[in-house]
């Protein structure tokens, strides 16, 4: 209850300690952000692992022994689980919200240290637990990502046993995580910012992590909830979710529950979920495009908006993914309203985004092009999202390729290039290294291309029906024979894709050792992380004393300026101008 | 300066030369604590309010029957969860003594208050558990029909909410005991306070749904646009 920004400096002074605290237990946001990172990252690469198993099944159908029915059920079940979750979330809020809320808010570390520590070791446990579920009798749930009941714990389905059972355990302290991380969060951004850091000369990057946050404080309980019921749906016997059954002949114990009960809970959580990644991922795809187009961020003020209005608009479309389940017409006209409603203040952000690019001095390296693809990519799944929004059009193309398409291009692809086009912007910061430009290039185009290749012709096989789900066609005669070979090629190009990322961790672990020294600022940007005394940022992050703000993140190309970007903690006394009455026109 | 006049700040116009960057912010107090507590509350009112909003939902389902309502349902007369309740009320108004007296420097008489709090809400955790062994022998047991399934659900979630805050009183025991500074035990006591409060209320939200008659809950559920026995 100590009045002042200039808290916990004292506590940060001592650099000291063993080996372990430093780097281990450490209460370091800067180290539990990279431990975040290294167990997103490698976690990841198991969801990877697996879609390159589904594939092949899916290529080249039978020709592999390792993959049967129930197997390929579990790769898709933990693929998806594995990437929305453990990944995605885990990566952009633990990781990179932990790394750049301080820093970028001018604070010395988390509010609270400790808790952020043991928020990393309980997302740890939650995926250890998850990861445990392989070597369990019966292996992991094959349930589908969505787990719907009945079927995720009824006899007849891969894991339904005990893979069920460490799947919602590990979600439900995945969520405890979370929230004592959250909360870190949300705390820091409201109470640790720095002198003259007002909300609104919050970059960009910050509004998103924030906003995700509150999400996920509010989305994550539906998720708690659904789990708990359905934890004991199984162990107990209680029917929350279970109606009256017919299991292999035998009536089952569960009468009365409601399955689509469980749909209306796992999409209150489950949508604001594709905003919790979706949100982190605009905001630092924002810093990106103006430092690298030398350019401030075109409205900074509808960007804040925008990001807010997502968020509170995500909580009322959940519904629309649940058009097949039989719902009420009045109902899907609703979400269908809500949904499209959703569609403005995300177009705002596509058009700010490359109305930043217009007319600026846009530097192509490597962030950059992530950045750009990301557009691309974006663009593209969003619009393939304003026909899914659409009931009538749902209807026919829900259970198909369509929707793979679609939601990897928005959920998958976007937030992918987003977080690749962040690790090539901040890893100098992060390691005092640069990440070599050749391999990243080469890196970036095998990736927007290779992606592409992948999930574009599978909008082509939706319109052809071609359904989603099903470990082989089986009698569905009316598909035609190219679209096998569609899936062959779809297959081919997506193990490109998964072995050229061996290319990108290669490239990280190389840059370490042997990248060229980044210096404090190498992209000359304006956010207060670039302005540290150290690279990378000491225990304490500023030094003797914390920076004062003067200015908005945005100031790059400021007319009249001598340089073309104006750090957030530069006074305009301190700013050498060439041309006072530009720079007075310019409102500086 | 309020929300709207934030967010309609702009941002890229120079402040004027020489003048404090400080001067743009709330002066406000910090305490991290508070705030995190204040979106603790908020996120575990989202999990009670979708428990609550699923017990709408089943009990429009054909095979729920309320636990009260009727002569031999075992919530018509609830005279243990009166007694309870009456608990938990005595140990928050203790817990709000204690801060009362910790501001007014009577640290002793505080230190007695707590304990008094710390002990009414542990106590009404076994009376709880109590009234689950009461419910089962009269042959409405956890598993026994949907009603009952929330009964123990949602009186369990409670209660591990208020273990949470059990523990959070005991740190502030163990500050009266090292003689820490009034300031810091007064801040803490008062974060106690506000969550001690804040899970009274639950509990008398959760009790008086959980003791309705199914009229009641029927009215609540028509209410939320649960009716008709769908969720669609």
């Amino acid at each position: 209850m100590t009045a002042g920004v200039e808290v916990g400096q004292k506590e940060h002074e001592d650099h000291s300690g063993s080996f372990l605290t430093r780097y281990v237990w450490s209460q370091d946001h800067k180290v539990i952000a990279i431990q975040y990172g290294v167990t997103a990252i490698l976690v990841g690469l198991v969801a990877l692992l697996l879609s390159a198993l589904m594939r092949l099944q899916l290529g080249f159908p039978d020709q592999f022994s390792f993959i049967n029915p129930a197997s390929y059920l579990q790769f898709v079940t933990m693929h998806g689980m594995i990437m929305v979750v453990y990944l995605l979330t885990a990566l952009l809020l633990g990781g990179f919200g932990n790394y750049l809320i301080p820093l970028m808010v001018g604070a010395r570390d988390m509010v609270f240290p400790y808790l952020n520590m043991l928020s990393y070791w309980t997302y740890l446990l939650s995926v250890i637990v998850l990861m445990a579920s392989f070597f369990v009798p019966g292996g992991p749930t094959g349930a589908g990502w969505t787990l719907y009941p009945p079927q995720a714990i009824l006899p007849g389905t891969p894991g339904a046993e005990m893979g069920i059972l460490m799947m919602l355990i590990s979600l439900g302290i995945f969520i405890v995580a979370f929230t004592m991380g959250g909360l870190n969060y949300v705390c820091t951004v409201l109470q640790a910012r720095t002198r003259g850091m007002t909300l609104m000369r919050m970059p960009l990057t910050i509004w998103g992590i924030f906003v995700a946050t509150i999400m996920g404080l509010l989305a994550f309980p539906a998720l708690l909830v659904s789990a708990i019921m359905m934890f004991l749906d199984s162990v107990a016997g209680t029917s929350f979710f279970m109606p009256a059954v017919m299991s292999l002949g035998e009536q089952l114990d569960h009468s009365g529950g409601s399955p689509i009960l469980f749909q209306h809970l796992f999409w209150f959580f489950g949508h604001p979920e594709v905003y919790i990644v979706a949100l982190p991922a605009f905001g630092m795809v924002s810093d990106v495009l103006a430092t690298h187009a030398r350019k401030n961020i075109f409205g900074y003020r509808m960007m804040v908006w925008a990001i807010v209005i997502i968020g509170g608009l995500s909580f009322v479309v959940w519904a629309h993914h649940m058009y097949v389940s039989g719902m009420n017409p009045y109902f899907g006209f609703f979400f269908a309203t809500t949904t499209l409603i959703i569609a403005v203040p995300t177009a705002i952000k596509v058009y700010n985004w490359i109305l930043t690019l217009w007319r600026g001095n846009i530097h192509l390296t490597v962030p950059m092009l992530f950045a750009i693809g990301f557009i691309f990519t974006f663009v593209h799944g969003g619009l393939s999202g304003l026909f899914l929004g659409n009931v009538v059009i749902d209807l026919p193309l829900s259970d198909t390729y369509f929707v793979v398409g679609h939601f990897h291009m928005v959920m998958g692809v976007s937030p992918v290039m987003v977080l690749f086009a962040a690790i090539y912007h901040w890893f100098p910061k992060v390691s005092g290294k640069m990440l070599h430009t050749g391999l990243g290039k080469f890196h970036f185009w095998a990736t927007f291309l290779g992606t592409y290749a992948v999930y574009l012709p599978m909008h082509y096989l939706g319109f052809l029906g071609v359904p989603r789900r099903y470990y082989a066609m089986g009698g569905t005669d009316f598909i035609p024979e190219s679209a096998q070979s569609l899936n062959a090629s779809i297959t081919v190009s997506a193990i490109i894709v998964a072995v050229v990322q061996l290319i990108f961790v290669f490239n990280l672990i190389w840059s370490l050792r042997h990248g060229k020294a980044a210096g404090h600022n190498p992209w000359q940007a304006t956010t207060l992380e670039w302005q540290t005394p150290d690279t990378p940022p000491k225990h304490g992050n500023w030094g003797a004393t914390q920076p004062v703000v003067y200015r908005w993140a945005y100031d790059y190309s400021v007319p009249g300026a001598k340089d073309d970007f104006i750090p957030q903690n530069v006074p305009d006394s301190a700013v050498e101008v060439t041309d006072k009455l530009a720079f007075a026109e310019a409102g500086k | 300066m309020n929300i709207w006049q934030k967010l309609t700040d702009k941002p890229w116009l120079a402040q004027p030369e020489g003048m404090d960057p400080a001067l743009l912010q709330n002066p406000q107090q910090y305490w991290p604590e508070r705030t995190a507590l204040r979106f603790f509350m908020l996120t575990a009112s989202v999990v009670f309010s979708l428990f609550v909003m699923t017990m709408l939902g089943r009990s429009q389902l054909p095979d729920f029957h309320a636990l009260a309502g009727e002569p031999w349902l075992p919530l018509s007369q609830p005279g243990q969860l009166w007694w309870n309740s009456g608990m938990l009320l005595l140990g928050s108004i203790s817990l709000h003594s204690a801060l009362v007296l910790m501001r007014r420097n009577k640290q002793q008489m505080a230190l007695i208050a707590v304990v008094v709090g710390w002990l009414l809400t542990l106590l009404f955790l076994v009376a709880q558990y109590q009234v689950w062994q009461q419910l089962a022998f009269a042959g409405f047991g956890f598993t026994s029909n949907p009603a009952s399934n929330y009964f123990y659900l949602l009186s369990a979630v409670h209660g591990v909410h208020l273990l949470g805050g059990l523990i959070a009183i005991s740190t502030v025991l163990h500050l009266l005991w090292q003689q820490q500074s009034a300031e810091t035990i007064t801040g803490r006591l008062s974060l106690c306070v506000t969550y001690s409060h804040f899970m009274l209320v639950v509990w008398l939200l959760l009790f008086a749904l959980l003791t309705s008659p199914a009229s009641t809950i029927d009215t609540l559920a028509a209410l939320c646009g649960f009716s008709g026995g769908g969720y669609d």
